[in-house]
C-alpha cells in the first residue's frame, strides 16, 4: 500500500513554478529517493509532505488520507536537514526527547526512548552533552535519532549527507540504509548524487526542472533511461543520433550516421516507429575499445581516436572522438590502456543499448 | 609544578594606543569628576578646592535626590520593556521576509540616525500638540471639540524615548535572530509543536541575547537622558540626568553636578556588570560592529 501519495501536486512560487503536476506514490517501508540537480524542486516537494510549504494544485496523501489542510505538528513525520537542525541551547537528551514531549510521553519512558535512541544511531550516552561538543556526523546522528524516536508514520530526510566529507557520507549511508530496514519505516530521501541514489533507494524518482523525469527501481532508471536527462544524469550515457529503419519483427533496425545500421530489442525502442527520429544510449561502461581494425567480427563498431584520458585508479575513462561526436567510455584498466593520440575501434552491444524518442527543444 | 614564563612585552605595545586612548578620554575624565565631587561650591561657578564629603551628605541624606533616582529607573525600566515588545516584531519580521532587498528596509532603521534627535524629539510637538496632526484630525472628524492634551507628561516623554531608541533595539534583536538555522523553526514543528510553541521553544530563547543587548542599550541610554524630559515632559516629569543639567548649567554648582554624574555612572556601572556576569558583553559587539 502506499504510505504517501502525491497526485498531481503543484507549487508556485509567485509566477515561478517551481514543482509541475507530480504524481509519486511512497509504498509502505520503502526507501525512495527524489533524485535530481540542484533546484528541480526536491525539497519544496519534501516541504510540502511535511507540511511546511502548502501546495498550489493537487492533493497528498499519508496513510490514505488527504493531509492537504493538516498542519505539520499532526502530521506525525520525522525530518533530517542537511545542516543538522539540532536545537544548539538543548542537550542532546532534550534533543531527542523533544518530540515525545509533545507527544505527553513521560519523562521515565522518554529517557528509555531517548537512550534506545542512542544505541540505535551508535552514540550510547551522550545525553548531557551539547550539539556543538559533536562532531558532523555525529550530529546528523542525532538529528536521525530525534526523527526516529518519535516513530514517525514517513521519515523525511533532505540531503543529509551532504555536509559531510566524502569518507565519513559512505560510511553514514550505509548505516542509514541499515537504521531504515531495521525499523521499517517509509523514508524520502532526496539528493543530488546519484551514487548515493542508486546505492540506498529501492525506488528512484528522477526529477528536472520540477518535472518527474522517470521512476523505478534503481537499475530499472540506470539501464533503461526513459528521456535524456535521465540517461546523461545517471553515471555516463552516450546519445547517438539515429533513424528508425523498420520496426516489424522483434527487432527495430536504427540507422545511425557513425555506426551505420543495426537492430535493439524491440521493448528497448519506446514504441518508435519507423521514419522516427530518436537517440541510442549507449552507457560509458558499456561502450568498448578496441586496437584499430581488430574489433570482433560481426559487432557494431565505428573508427576513433582517444581524445584524452582520465585515470582513476583501477578505472580509466576515455574521450574518444567518433566523426564530429565525442563519446565517453569507462572501464577496469586491463593491460596496458590506450594512449592519446591512438586510433581505436569504437564497439557498441546493441542488445544493450535504449532508444529515446528526439526530444522537443524543452521551453 | 609552575612554569617560570618569560614576560612578553610585545602585545602591550599594539594595545597601548588603545590604553592610552581609554587612559586620556575616559580615566582621567572620570577621575577629575570624581576630585570635582570633593571641591565646595561658594557662589554661583566659584568653587573652593577642598576634600570633604559635603556634596556626598547631600545626594545620601536628601530624598529629592532618592526620588530622582527612583524615577528613572522606573522610566528605564517602562521604556526597556516596552521597546522590547514594540521592537521584537519588526526585528522579527526583518529577518524572516522573503523581501529581497532587506538592506533596504535595514537602512530604513538608520534613517532617522541621519537627523538630529533633538529635532525628531520635537517633532512630536507637532504630532501630539493641541494643534498637532492627531488633534487636527481628531476635531475635523469631530470626534471631539477640545484638543485632547497629550503633551509635557510621563506618557509623551516614553513615546519620545521609544521613537528614538526603537532602532537600536531592532538592530539587536535583528542580528541575533539572523544568527539562527532556518530549519529549527521546521523542526521543532514536525516533532509537534505549533507555530507559537515553535517560536518559543527555539526563537525566542536563541534570540534572548540580542534582546539582552538591545534592552541593555536602551536601559542605559534612557536612564542617562535628559533631553527628552525637557522637550516633551512636564515639571515633574524630570530623569536623573535633568538634575545634573540644573546643577551644572543653571546652579553652576559643579561639585554637586560632579557628585551627581558620578552617582549616574556608577549606578549604570551596575547595570552593566550584572548584564555581563549574565549575558557576557559579545552579543553587544556583534550589533554594532
Ligand atoms: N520560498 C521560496 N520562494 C521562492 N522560490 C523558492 C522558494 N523555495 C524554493 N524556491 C525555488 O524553487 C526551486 C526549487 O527549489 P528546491 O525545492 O529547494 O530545489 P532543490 O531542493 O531540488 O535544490 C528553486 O528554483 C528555488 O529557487
Ligand atoms: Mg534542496
Amino acid at each position: 500500500m502506499a504510505q504517501v501519495e502525491l497526485r498531481g501536486v503543484t507549487k508556485s512560487f509567485g509566477a515561478f513554478l517551481a514543482v509541475k503536476t507530480v504524481d509519486i506514490d511512497f509504498q509502505e517501508g520503502s526507501f525512495t529517493t527524489l533524485l535530481g540537480p540542484s533546484g528541480c524542486g526536491k525539497t519544496t516537494i519534501l516541504r510540502m509532505i511535511a507540511g511546511l510549504e502548502k501546495p498550489t494544485g493537487g492533493d497528498i496523501l499519508i496513510g490514505g488520507r488527504r493531509v492537504n489542510d493538516v498542519p505539520v505538528h499532526k502530521r506525525n513525520l520525522g525530518i533530517v536537514f542537511q545542516n543538522y537542525a539540532l536545537f544548539p541551547h538543548k542537550t542532546i537528551g532534550e534533543n531527542i526527547a523533544f518530540g515525545l514531549k509533545y507527544r505527553g510521553v513521560s519523562r521515565a519512558d522518554a529517557a528509555k526512548k531517548v537512550s534506545d535512541a542512542l544505541d540505535i544511531v551508535r552514540l550510547p550516552g551522550v545525553e548531557d552533552r551539547y550539539p556543538t561538543q559533536l562532531s558532523g556526523g555525529q550530529q546528523q546522528r542525532i538529528a536521525l535519532a530525534r526523527a526516529i524516536v518519535i516513530e514517525p508514520d514517513v521519515l523525511l530526510l533532505d540531503e543529509p549527507l551532504s555536509a559531510l566529507d566524502a569518507n565519513l557520507r559512505e560510511e553514514l549511508r550505509v548505516e542509514l540504509k541499515t537504521i531504515q530496514h531495521r525499523i521499517g519505516v517509509t523514508s524520502v530521501f532526496v539528493t543530488h548524487d546519484q551514487s548515493e541514489a542508486l546505492a540506498m533507494s529501492d525506488r528512484i524518482v528522477v526529477m528536472s526542472a520540477g518535472r518527474v523525469q522517470q521512476q523505478g527501481e534503481p537499475e530499472e532508471v540506470y539501464n533503461a533511461p526513459a528521456t535524456e536527462f535521465v540517461a546523461s544524469f545517471l553515471g555516463a550515457a552516450n546519445l547517438i543520433e539515429a533513424t528508425v529503419a523498420s520496426a516489424d519483427g522483434a527487432d527495430v533496425v536504427v540507422d545511425t550516421r557513425h555506426f551505420g545500421r543495426f537492430a535493439v530489442p524491440k521493448k528497448a525502442a519506446n514504441g518508435l516507429g519507423p521514419g522516427a527520429r530518436g537517440k541510442v544510449v549507449a552507457r560509458a561502461e558499456k561502450l568498448k575499445l578496441y586496437p584499430a581494425a581488430s574489433a570482433p567480427e560481426g559487432g557494431v563498431s565505428a573508427p576513433g581516436t582517444v581524445e584524452a584520458t582520465d585515470y582513476q585508479g583501477q578505472i580509466v575513462r576515455y574521450f574518444v572522438r567518433v566523426g564530429d561526436i565525442q563519446l565517453q567510455s569507462v572501464g577496469m584498466i586491463d593491460g596496458s590502456p590506450f594512449q592519446e593520440g591512438t586510433e581505436i575501434a569504437v564497439g557498441i552491444r546493441p542488445d544493450e543499448c535504449v532508444v529515446l524518442p528526439a526530444e522537443e527543444p524543452s521551453e | 609544578m609552575a612554569k617560570a614564563t618569560a614576560f612578553d612585552p610585545r602585545p602591550w605595545y599594539l594595545l597601548s594606543p588603545a590604553l592610552l586612548a581609554i587612559a586620556f578620554l575616559v580615566i582621567a575624565p572620570i577621575c577629575f569628576i570624581l576630585v570635582y565631587s570633593f571641591y565646595i561650591n561658594v557662589d554661583l561657578g566659584v568653587d573652593e578646592v577642598a576634600f570633604q564629603f559635603g556634596n556626598w551628605q547631600d545626594l545620601l541624606t536628601d530624598s529629592y535626590y532618592h526620588n530622582a533616582i527612583w524615577k528613572t529607573f522606573r522610566m528605564a525600566v517602562i521604556v526597556t520593556v516596552l521597546a522590547a515588545f514594540l521592537g521584537y516584531i519588526p526585528a522579527y519580521f526583518i529577518a524572516h521576509t522573503n523581501f529581497r532587498r532587506k538592506w533596504l528596509l535595514l537602512l530604513l532603521l538608520i534613517l532617522p540616525f541621519w537627523v538630529s534627535f533633538i529635532i525628531r524629539t520635537m517633532s512630536w510637538i507637532h504630532i501630539m500638540g493641541n494643534q498637532g496632526a492627531i488633534n487636527g484630525v481628531l476635531i475635523w472628524l469631530g470626534l471631539t471639540d477640545e484638543p485632547i492634551s497629550m503633551m509635557y507628561n510621563e506618557f509623551a516623554v516614553i513615546v519620545g524615548f521609544i521613537h528614538v531608541f526603537l532602532p537600536y533595539m531592532i538592530l539587536n534583536v535583528y542580528v541575533s535572530l539572523e544568527g539562527i538555522d532556518r530549519n529549527l523553526e521546521p523542526a521543532a514543528r514536525t516533532l509537534g509543536c505549533t507555530p507559537w510553541q515553535a517560536f518559543r521553544e527555539v526563537t525566542l530563547p536563541l534570540s534572548l541575547p540580542g534582546l539582552a543587548a538591545g534592552s541593555l542599550l536602551v536601559f542605559v541610554l534612557t536612564a542617562g537622558s535628559y533631553v527628552t524630559p525637557i522637550i516633551l515632559g512636564g515639571p515633574n516629569d524630570f530623569l536623573f540626568g535633568n538634575l545634573i543639567y540644573d546643577a551644572v548649567v543653571s546652579e553652576l554648582n559643579w561639585p554637586m553636578g560632579a557628585t551627581l554624574s558620578f552617582t549616574l555612572l556608577f549606578l549604570l556601572g551596575i547595570v552593566v556588570v550584572i548584564y555581563s556576569r549574565f549575558m557576557g558583553l559579545n552579543q553587544l559587539y556583534k550589533a554594532l560592529s
